[in-house]
């Protein structure tokens, strides 16, 4: 398939899509013929039998045993032929191979959080290698989200009381678009991420690097990397302009007014806000931020500390 | 009929004065009292669709932040459900024209009619109110555990859908009754026009699901108010049950929306075309059919809940069942069509809407129903424009055609045919440009509820924004024409289209008993072939 999709699909980049866009076609294509034949048949009366003078007696013709069981019994057979087909295709899509590699996903309020087998993890970026399946065993920490890649065709609802899974295997390395199809509130639309599809060698070189990286970089510019891959830039702008939560700018070395008192916004203050985000609210926002305990560890905490230090006014 | 209409003693002008209206227990009063709160729930809920429209012109903020338009696209989806599409064909029109249709005075409950009117008025104000108090954010299917969670009004929201749902079953009681014991002498069920049949199958629907939509919210309510853990998870509950009980009334429900305009359609291209209605039979039983069917589909909402696949596998099939009478009923509307003496009268214009439109709408679910394709549709545009062509291309269409082809009963006046015709093509040209669109920016990957999108969306956001302009052209010449009309419309005689069914053979608008003597059926519904009837002079009965 080529980079920009057909008419209606995106490209397809995983095994199973093809399968789906063939019966997606199938369907098109079958639709087509009957909405010809429909649209052929209101056109070609509508002339053919168009009120010319004033309407006499017409036709009592109201029943052809034979034409009504054909335009019965065809269609059945046609969406008896749709229903084997989508079903057999699901059932392929709902049961991973078993040597798949699994991660785990959790969706929450509103970003994803992926953990993978060597227990390193990432943050709206899911890192999977080339032609190998991958199996995604999801929970959401809040409310129920969804989890759709349009490039691989497949989607899933993420849940808070359970696990769902699904899997893919994506055939060519690029990065593709992820989005939450479950509506999840004021973030749902920027509860987007990516996924990155890389060959086999670099899967394994960026697994054994650990996701922290930053190396050969100043904390700041660290920080500025982990703002936008750790999805605080959903919530907190850089600028000033107010989103879900206060803007970073220029917040540093200030005093900032809470929902109970105030505090000074220092290192520590930082620090607590990121990992225990409900101890202290700023006045005129609400308590909806989930932790980073266990997502950040010391060192990229301290970039990003360092980062919101240098956002001066 | 050129003496003054105004003076001949008919329901409108019989009695007068205000209190007569507010209590009147006459069904068709309650019908036009009816069709004043439909159409203004129509326009509320039009604008809000053209403010989601403008918002998402461009991807970012145009003229709202995320949390109005979440807003915004939950009452529109609230109001134009519970508010309009629901009770418009069946509360208005039903109510006008089914006591008509079968040679009867009035409904079997009168004073129960009544009481549903002002039950929805109380429902309404519920709504209403919940706009105004931190409006309702949770889209209108209340999703758990989202909707516990949310500061905003759910539970006014939730109770004015609650207080509705009687309404609803309230008129689908009063119509079983009316058409099992007020049929006029002679008038078999086989005898019955189609849009009875439709407005019966309707009936069954509305008395035996909307309970369960009631059940449901109420319980919403429970947890939202004293956490009774239902659809919690903390508590062992579950958030998934709450969308099984929500759809098993609200599947149905689709059926309460567009079986009317089955209906109404049945009525049109009979009449439109003077000719005997194809398949009679095949129409009303399938009616039926998709009645009884539909309460055993609702799963095919959840495909990618979490539901066990051997769920999804038999809703799947079931979903492709109720399809096929859908499908059954267009090629009879077709066959009808054949050897006809058509007429392109603005009802009919609305009529070859929808069977264009819904044809689009039907086999649109088709990609919807089947599993594997579904996975990637579901939740995205395509689903959003596949439900617009079913329920505005279809329910919407066919009330616009009912409104036009009664308005005449209605009022005693025509509205003016250039106009209208100029309004019917408007608003079909709108409603394609909007929403084919969105087919194909759902297959490409478009979530809905989105209100910021990726740049390579834009254009075709910014097309479909352009059509509903166009739409709402069209409903505003509609307005003006129809209000025109009803002070300045010449006289429209009895029976203006030529139709054979017993509301055609009184006066227009009718006495206030409907009948100056109690009619006496001689012939069938669709008897073109038989009786000679010309447009203007009363049906004979």
């Amino acid at each position: 398939m080529d980079s920009t999709g057909t008419l209606f699909m995106p490209p397809g980049r995983s095994t199973i899509a093809g399968e789906v866009d063939t019966l997606f076609y199938f369907i098109f294509y079958t639709s087509v013929v009957f909405f010809a034949i429909v649209v052929f048949g209101i056109t070609f009366f509508s002339i053919r039998y168009r009120r010319q003078r004033k309407a006499g007696l017409t036709s009592g013709l109201a029943h052809n045993t034979k034409l009504e069981i054909l335009w019965s019994v065809i269609p059945t057979i046609l969406v008896v032929i749709v229903f084997f087909w989508g079903f057999k295709v699901f059932i392929k899509m709902h049961v991973p191979p078993k040597d798949a590699i699994e991660i785990k996903v959790t969706g929450q309020k509103w970003f994803w959080t992926f953990v993978y087998p060597n227990g390193s993890n990432s943050l709206n970026e899911l890192v999977v290698p080339v032609g190998k399946p991958v199996k995604l065993l999801m929970s959401s920490r809040d409310v129920i989200h969804s989890f759709f890649v349009p490039d691989f065709r497949i989607k899933m609802d993420v849940l808070p009381n359970r696990y769902t899974v699904t899997w893919f295997e994506a055939t060519d390395p690029g990065i593709y678009n992820l989005f939450c199809t479950e509506y999840c509130g004021k973030g749902h639309s920027e509860m987007l991420g990516k996924v990155k599809v890389l060959p086999e060698r670099e899967y394994q070189a960026w697994l054994e690097s650990g996701s922290g990286g930053g190396e050969g970089k100043t904390p700041e510019e660290f920080g500025a990397e982990l703002y936008v891959s750790k999805a605080c830039v959903t919530c907190h702008s850089v600028d000033g302009t107010l989103l879900v939560g206060p803007s970073f700018k220029g917040i540093f070395g200030h005093v900032t007014q809470l929902e109970d008192g105030e505090a000074m916004v220092d290192e520590n203050y930082l620090r607590e806000s990121i990992l225990n985000p409900q101890a202290k609210i700023v006045a005129g926002f609400e308590p909806v931020m989930p932790t980073y305990q266990g997502v950040l560890n010391d060192r990229q905490l301290d970039a990003l500390i360092a980062y919101i230090k240098s956002l001066k006014e | 009929m050129s003496e003054n209409i105004a003076l001949a003693r008919n329901y409108l002008n019989t009695p007068r004065g205000l209190k007569s209206w507010l209590l009147t227990l006459d069904h068709k009063r309650i019908g036009v009292l009816y069709l004043i709160a439909i159409m203004a729930s129509f326009f509320l809920g039009g604008v809000f669709a053209l403010l989601i429209r403008w918002e998402l012109l461009n991807p970012g903020r145009d003229i709202m932040g995320p949390d109005t338009y979440n807003q915004v696209f939950t009452l529109h989806g609230a109001i134009m459900i519970f508010l309009f599409i629901i009770p418009s064909i069946p509360a208005a029109l039903g109510n006008f024209v089914l006591p008509q249709m079968l040679g009867a005075k009035d409904v079997a409950f009168p004073r129960l009619n009544l009481a549903s009117w002002y039950i929805y008025l109380f429902g309404a104000l519920f709504a209403v109110y919940s706009m105004f108090s931190s409006a309702v954010d949770t889209g209108w299917t209340f999703y758990t555990p989202y909707s516990t969670e949310t500061t905003t009004s759910v539970i006014s929201m939730t109770m004015g859908a609650f207080i509705l749902g009687f309404s609803s079953i309230f008129t689908g009681l009063n119509f079983i009754v009316t058409i099992h014991k007020l049929r006029a002498p002679g008038m078999t069920w086989r005898q019955l026009p189609l849009f009875v049949w439709a407005l019966y199958a309707t009936a069954i629907i509305q008395v035996l699901a909307t309970p369960v939509l009631g059940i449901t919210l109420l319980l919403l309510v429970l947890e939202r108010v004293f956490g009774i853990g239902i659809f919690d998870p903390a508590m062992g509950g579950d958030p998934v049950l709450y969308q099984h009980f929500f759809w098993f009334y609200s599947h149905p429900a689709v059926y309460i929306m567009i079986l009317p305009g089955m209906g109404i359609i049945s009525e049109l291209i009979a009449v439109f075309a003077h000719r005997k209605i194809f398949g009679y039979n095949a129409i009303a039983f399938s009616s039926l059919a998709i009645a009884f069917i539909s309460f055993l589909v609702w799963g095919h909402h959840m495909f990618v809940s979490g539901q066990s696949p051997l769920a999804a596998m038999i809703f799947s099939f079931l979903t492709f069942l109720v399809g096929i009478p859908s499908g059954i009923k267009v090629f009879n509307w077709l066959a009808t069509l054949y050897k006809g003496s058509i007429s392109f009268a603005t009802p009919m214009l609305y009529a070859l809407s929808f069977l264009f439109l819904f044809t689009i709408g039907g086999l649109t679910g088709i990609f919807l129903g089947a599993l594997a394709t579904d996975v990637h549709l579901h939740d995205t545009y395509f689903v959003v424009a596949h439900f617009h062509y079913v329920m505005m291309g279809g329910t919407v269409m066919a009330f616009l055609g009912g409104i036009h082809y009664w308005w005449p009963k209605i009022w005693g006046r025509m509205y003016s045919e250039f106009w209208a015709k100029i309004a019917a093509v408007l608003v079909f040209i709108g409603f394609n440009v909007t929403f084919f669109t969105q087919f194909i920016l759902g297959t490409k990957g478009m979530p809905r509820r989105y209100y910021n999108y990726l740049d390579q969306y834009q254009p075709l956001h910014a097309f479909s924004s352009i059509g509903s302009w166009i739409l709402g052209l069209g409903f505003v010449v509609m307005l003006v024409y129809l209000l025109h009309s009803i002070y300045r419309g010449r006289p429209a005689g009895s029976n203006p289209w030529g139709a054979l069914t017993l509301e055609w053979t009184n006066s227009s608008p009718p006495p206030p008993e409907n009948f100056d003597e109690a009619p006496v059926l001689t012939h069938g519904p669709y008897d073109y072939d038989k009786v000679l009837v010309e447009e203007g002079s009363p049906a004979r009965a």
